[in-house]
């Protein structure tokens, strides 16, 4: 393990004064900035900021629609990561052999992590649009009912969860792909020797050894649902239909920017931290606990 | 970092931005606006026709987006304390500015540079909607609608309805079945659906919106939609989404895209959307023109305006508002109003505009552009119909639309999905007023 | 081929067409006129439009600058980022100084809040600085998390003392030894953190969204939203397609021509 080396009276700092100057600019004058006018009532021009202490909180917290919203979002982030671990974990299995050819298959399956979610939303737009998609028209063959997005709530859902977990796919299998021929050979054939089925060996020895990056994947896929899905859910569906597809971050930012309620705004930002906080705090501590120098 | 350094730092961003400095021999004047494609072009134009009839000042117009984009856009520049002298901001934004104190009243900024301006040849729907309570105008009206009824000829004509504009309602009701019948995708449609079926069919009927007649006399912190009138209202179009003769298109002016694409039968929607439609439609589809359908039973008021004004911003130079207030002198002769409400449909902001149009004989080429001014003389100026000015509106429409989907999706009554929609508003109303009490 | 392995790459085919296939459409549908958009059934093979097409939406939104806006927010991103948090790194594994648990506890607690939890303030604070609307508001933000710190970090935390020892009674100072020795064999997480760090420059949509008002200095994920057909625009899908195509291309690429070291680099940070 590395110890401190070197010795210098003034290199250190130096070396560590762009990132602190970036970091107390951009991060902490803003955190506390957030903090501070979470704490007021705030007009648009600013010409106006009123001291209401928890006044903010107190209306988010007795808001039906802030809770809906904290469900939504759960509820999205949830289904996005399950589902699309579930899927990418099954496909890793199936086709983990040594196979000629894996890593195009990686490439070929890697690509749309480099697309924005604002873009795929677009295209999935377009898929289900129901004047000229694709999927609507193959449905309209099997069903009457009308999936108009604007309408329907749960048709809207669908919508960003599918270009959610398509976009996130090759990501999550690339991963799982890369965990499985991590895993040795040995120990699965010494499972079967003992007589374990293929479904058992799964269970009990595949699974749990790829427990860290599961959970790696988990907190990783959770957080791109939580906030990353804002360009998604803003190119695509506005929040609606009626509060649908409204997720924390888009309300907040909404309330902000489109509402100009400064304060309200930044009281569901510092909500927004205390939930992230709570999320890498345990992933930093599972993390460290599994790892050793 | 010293604050030397940061304006190096800032001055190199300019330059890498190339903006252009301002050591021009004219006064630059910034004008910031939200118009795109057409409009936007037309914008540029009149910018460039004052900027070539004199040397002293020169209008830079330029796009920032969405009007709620550009009102950030201002808000942010005035907090940092850059040059913005004329921003456009939409009609629902009125009272978050004349609260602001950010503002160099319009009628002040007149008076003050000796430019006279008869502020009563106002058409007195535009007038009304953006006076102060002492009857001045602190802001410039620029771009000036309202919504008027469109119908799909050839639609029509399959279902065997004849060549005329519904009037009433019921009629509406009726045709749009008939249309369903006959495969019509979307018999009837609306875009705005707040401002055209909530805030304007009860202007259209004489019925309160807010209180203080709809936040004239003071800041409103009471919704009144869901009343009588606009339960019966609202109960019709819930029926017309579940029996399929109305298809809802998305909050804001996203259903247009369905009249755009020729699927609609009916539809209402800003008098604005003319150009475009016309555009579109252009080889492939003939429409027409009505005003707006009446609710049997109710009293006559009148349609209320929508678009935008030109806010002039405080914390320029004296030379600066020299030339605003002679780039509004120009822009509110009769001749460049004609002009511009000619090429973009927008209302004609004066009589002597309207006058000088009939004259010319544009709406004979545009008959068209003539229905919302019909519609709007036509109509009764009670207190209920000359305007509505909320704090934090745009929030409030929001509000509204996101009720009317769970109303037109079925997940609540009318009745239900109103009196939620006045609950939230009212939330957002009161914080608005707290700001300022 | 066995069938073991057969049955894997049926799979694995299967899986590539099914990602593939809504990128396929998007691009079939770039090439198609606007009558072969608007018309059903759907056709999914490639028209003659292509040209046409990608050539409305180039000029429609001033494509070539809003391109070189993302690539100049990308990179400036993924390569401040990686040269701060490289020295930032190297300073406090290999350094004794006063304050160091301080700094390095500052630095890490960036990581429990993405942009768009601060991002109203942070705008303020922008905004009071004069840099919206400006490349100077559109990349410094985006530098002040430290994904970048911690992997190096890591990283050098496994490089054995004697390396350093070694070069200290070769005479060599802390920068010579950063420079000759450390660098060169950071040059795989340096390539992991760059293909990263690329792709959220060039995707990131909330920040560029707020900090930017006008037309030309957005950057592309956001600047061809007037593409897409909301409102009284005609339904031009084949450019909004064509734009969405041109978009995404450049990361894509990135990812691909790199996409070794990237799964490399990745699975070093989740260890």
């Amino acid at each position: 393990m590395s110890r401190a080396v070197f010795r210098n009276p003034w290199l250190p700092y130096a070396l560590v004064a762009p990132q602190i100057a970036i970091t107390i600019v951009f991060f902490f004058w803003p955190a506390f900035d957030s903090l501070r006018l979470s704490l007021y009532r705030a007009s648009p021009f600013g010409d106006r900021l009123i001291f209401i202490g928890g006044g903010n909180f107190t209306r988010l917290l007795g808001d039906p629609a802030y809770f809906r919203s904290v469900a939504t979002s759960l509820g999205f982030s949830l289904v996005v990561t399950v589902a699309g671990l579930a899927v990418a974990l099954l496909l890793a299995s199936l086709a983990n052999a040594r196979i000629r050819g894996l890593a195009v298959y990686r490439t070929l399956l890697l690509w749309p992590y480099g697309i924005a979610p604002a873009v795929a939303g677009v295209i999935w737009l377009f898929v289900f649009h129901p004047s000229f998609g694709v999927l609507p028209y193959l449905l309209s063959f099997v069903t009457d009912y009308q999936f108009n997005w604007f309408l329907k709530g749960w048709v809207a859902l669908t919508l960003i969860v599918i270009a959610a977990v398509w976009k996130q796919f090759g990501y999550n299998l690339a991963f799982y792909l890369a965990g499985l021929q991590a895993i040795p050979g040995s120990v699965l054939e010494a499972a079967s020797v003992d007589g374990a089925g293929p479904v058992r060996r799964f269970f009990a020895i595949t699974f749990p050894l790829l427990s860290p990056v599961t959970f790696f994947l988990f907190t990783l896929n959770m957080t791109f649902a939580f906030f990353e899905t804002f360009g998604l859910i803003h190119a695509v569906t506005q929040g609606g239909p009626g509060d649908a597809t409204s997720i924390l971050v888009y309300r907040a930012w909404k309330d902000g920017f489109d509402g100009l309620q400064l304060g309200y705004s930044a009281a569901q930002s510092v909500i927004l931290m205390l939930l992230v906080i709570a999320l890498t705090a345990v992933q930093f501590r599972y993390a460290e606990k599994k790892v050793t120098y | 970092m010293t604050r030397s350094a940061l304006s190096v730092l800032v001055a190199a961003a300019v330059v890498l931005t190339g903006v252009p400095s301002t050591s021009r021999a004219a006064t630059e004047i910034q004008f910031w606006h939200a118009m795109t494609a057409v409009l936007g072009e037309r914008v540029n134009d009149i910018a460039n026709k004052f900027n070539a009839s004199q040397s002293e000042y020169v209008v830079k117009a330029v796009h920032k987006g969405s009007y709620p984009e550009t009102l950030n856009a201002a808000i942010a520049a005035y907090r940092a304390k850059q040059p913005l002298h004329i921003v456009q901001v939409f009609e629902v934004g009125t009272q978050t500015m004349l609260s602001s104190g950010a503002v160099y009243p319009v009628y002040q900024l007149m008076k003050d540079h000796g430019v006279a301006i008869d502020w009563n040849d106002l058409i007195s729907p535009v007038k009304g909607y953006y006076s102060s309570t002492g009857g001045n105008l602190y802001s410039m009206p620029f771009n000036s609608s309202t919504p008027i009824l469109y119908y799909h000829k050839d639609h029509f004509k399959k279902a065997g309805l004849p060549d005329k504009p519904p009037a009433t309602w019921d009629a509406v009701e009726s045709m749009a079945r008939k249309l369903k019948t006959a495969g019509v995708k979307c018999p009837f449609s609306s875009a705005w659906p707040s401002w055209v079926l909530v805030e304007n069919m009860h202007a259209y009927h004489d019925q309160p919106f807010a209180d203080n007649r709809n936040g004239f006399d003071g800041l409103a912190t009471t919704l009144k939609i869901n009343g009588p009138f606009g339960v019966k209202m609202m109960e019709r179009l819930a029926r017309g989404a579940k029996d399929g003769w109305f298809t809802y298109g998305g909050r804001l002016n996203k259903a247009e895209a369905l009249m755009t694409a020729g699927e609609c039968g009916i539809f209402t929607t800003s008098s604005a959307y003319i150009g475009n439609l016309a555009r579109a439609s252009e080889g492939k589809f003939a429409w027409g023109t009505g005003p707006l359908p009446r609710l049997a039973g109710f009293p006559q008021g009148n349609s209320i305006i929508g678009g935008a004004t030109l806010w002039v911003m405080r914390g320029g130079k004296p030379e600066e508002y020299k030339g605003v207030a002679q780039f509004f002198k120009y822009l509110a002769s009769t001749e460049n109003q004609a002009w511009w409400a000619g090429v973009t449909g927008y209302l004609p902001l004066t009589n002597s505009t309207a006058k000088a149009l009939e004259a010319s004989g544009h709406y004979v080429k545009n008959p068209h552009q003539k229905t919302a001014v019909v519609q709007m003389n036509a109509g009764k100026t009670t207190p209920n119909s000359q305007g509505i000015r909320l704090g934090n509106f745009n929030s409030v429409r929001d509000a509204i639309e996101e009720q009317m989907e769970n109303i037109f999706s079925g997940n609540k009554t009318a009745k239900q999905g109103l009196d939620d929609a006045v609950a939230k508003s009212n939330d957002i109303l009161k914080e608005f007023a707290a700001l300022y009490r | 081929m066995d069938r073991s392995s057969a049955i894997t790459h049926v799979i694995l085919v299967a899986a590539v067409v099914v990602l593939a296939f809504p990128l396929y459409y998007a691009f079939v549908i770039s090439t198609q006129s606007l009558d072969e958009v608007t018309s059903l059934p759907p056709k999914l093979a490639p028209s003659t439009h292509l040209v046409q097409n990608y050539a409305d939406a180039w000029s429609r939104v001033g494509m070539g600058r809003l391109l070189l806006n993302s690539a100049i927010v990308a990179l400036a991103v993924a390569l401040g980022k990686i040269v701060i948090s490289l020295l930032s790194a190297f300073a406090i594994v290999y350094f004794d100084f006063r304050g160091k648990r301080l700094v390095f506890w500052m630095i890490f607690v960036t990581l429990m809040l993405p942009v768009p939890v601060r991002i109203v303030s942070t705008y303020q604070v922008v905004s009071v600085l004069g840099w919206v609307d400006t490349y100077w508001g559109l990349t410094v933000p985006l530098m002040a998390s430290a994904t970048g710190t911690f992997l190096f970090r890591q990283y050098y935390r496994t490089i054995p003392d004697s390396l350093a020892e070694a070069a200290q009674l070769d005479g060599a100072g802390p920068l010579r030894f950063l420079w000759s020795i450390l660098l060169p064999l950071s040059t795989a997480n340096i390539a992991a953190l760059f293909v990263i760090l690329f792709v959220y420059g060039w995707n990131d949509y909330l920040w560029p969204l707020m900090v930017t008002n006008s037309q030309e200095m957005r950057t592309a994920v956001i600047g061809i939203d007037s593409l897409i057909p909301r409102t009284s625009q005609l339904p031009e899908w084949n450019v909004a397609m064509a734009a969405a195509m041109m978009v995404l291309l450049p990361p894509v690429a990135v990812i691909v021509a790199m996409q070794r070291w990237f799964v490399k680099g990745l699975i070093e940070t989740e260890k």
